[in-house]
C-alpha cells in the first residue's frame, strides 16, 4: 500500500500546476481548465485523507465537489461563449470593463 | 507493486497537466486534461476508491471534457494565443510564485496534516458511500439538486440569441 502522504504530494504538485496555468495562460478556456485541475488536485488529497483516517467521508465530499465542479463548468463555458458572441475575441486582458 | 502502479500514474497525471500548460492550442489542452482526469480516476481505484473511480470517468473525463471540445470545436474556433503579449514580463513572476505556493503547501502539510497513526483503509464502493450519502449528508445531497438545476437554468437564459 502506497503511503497517502505521496497522494497529498501529488495533489500539491497537480494544484500547484493548475494556479500556475491560471497566472500565466491568455486563453480563457485554458485557464477555465486549469481551474478544473485544481479542483482535480483537491479531490485526490480528500479521498488520501480520507483513507488515511479511515472514514468514507471524505469520498462523500468529493462527490460534492464534482457535482459543484459539472455546475460550473456549464454556467462558465456558457459565459465564455456570451463574451466571444459579443466581441468575436477571446483574451483576458482585454476583459477589463470592470475595470474602474 | 503498487507503488510501481502510484509511480507511473502521477508521471502520467504530471506530464499531462504539464501538457496542458504548454501547448498552445486550446483543443489540445483539452485532451491532456482528459488523460489527466483519466489518471486521476486509476490513482482513485487504487485508494480503492471504486464509486469516486466510475464518478470521476462518468462526469469528469466523460461528460466536462467533452463540453469543452464541444465548446472549442462548435461554438468558439480554438484560436492560439497569438500576438504580443502585454503582460509579457509579469508573466514570467508567475512562475516563483508558484514555486513559492508549493513550497508553503508542502510546509503546512509536512508539520499538521499527516500526524498520527494510519487506519486501515476502507472499501468504497457504491453501498458504503452511498450509505453516509443517505444518512448524515441528505440535506447537502437535496441542496446539490437545487444547484445543478439552477446552473441548468442559467445557462439556458445565458446563451440564448436575443432575439
Amino acid at each position: 500500500m502506497v503511503p497517502e502522504s505521496y497522494y497529498v504530494a501529488l495533489s500539491a504538485v497537480l494544484f500547484t500546476m493548475g494556479v500556475l496555468g491560471v497566472l500565466i495562460r491568455r486563453n480563457p478556456l485554458v485557464i477555465f481548465m486549469s481551474v478544473e485541475l485544481m479542483l482535480n488536485a483537491a479531490n485526490l488529497a480528500l479521498v488520501a485523507f480520507g483513507q488515511r483516517h479511515g472514514t468514507v467521508e471524505g469520498q462523500v465530499l468529493v462527490f460534492f465537489v464534482l457535482c459543484v465542479a459539472a455546475a460550473e463548468v456549464a454556467v462558465g463555458l456558457a459565459i465564455i461563449v456570451a463574451i466571444f458572441r459579443l466581441r468575436r475575441r477571446l483574451s483576458v486582458d482585454e476583459l477589463s470593463t470592470l475595470r474602474g | 507493486m503498487s507503488l510501481f502502479t502510484f509511480l507511473v500514474l502521477a508521471l502520467l497525471a504530471v506530464g499531462s497537466a504539464a501538457g496542458m500548460l504548454l501547448r498552445k492550442n486550446p483543443i489540445h489542452g483539452a485532451l491532456f486534461l482528459a488523460v489527466n482526469l483519466t489518471s486521476v480516476a486509476a490513482l482513485f481505484l487504487t485508494m480503492r476508491a471504486e464509486f469516486l473511480a466510475a464518478v470521476q470517468i462518468i462526469i469528469y473525463a466523460g461528460a466536462i471534457a467533452v463540453l469543452f471540445v464541444f465548446a472549442i470545436m462548435v461554438l468558439i474556433p480554438g484560436k492560439e494565443e497569438t500576438g504580443p503579449d502585454p503582460l509579457r514580463r509579469q508573466r514570467w513572476l508567475a512562475v516563483p510564485v508558484a514555486a513559492v505556493f508549493l513550497i508553503l503547501v508542502a510546509l503546512v502539510l509536512r508539520s499538521a496534516v499527516l500526524g498520527g497513526d494510519p487506519k486501515p483503509p476502507v472499501p468504497g464502493g457504491t453501498e458504503a458511500v452511498g450509505r453516509v450519502l443517505f444518512t448524515d449528508y441528505l440535506f447537502p445531497f437535496e441542496v446539490t439538486s437545487v444547484l445543478l438545476l439552477t446552473a441548468i437554468v442559467g445557462v439556458v437564459a445565458l446563451t440564448k440569441r436575443r432575439a
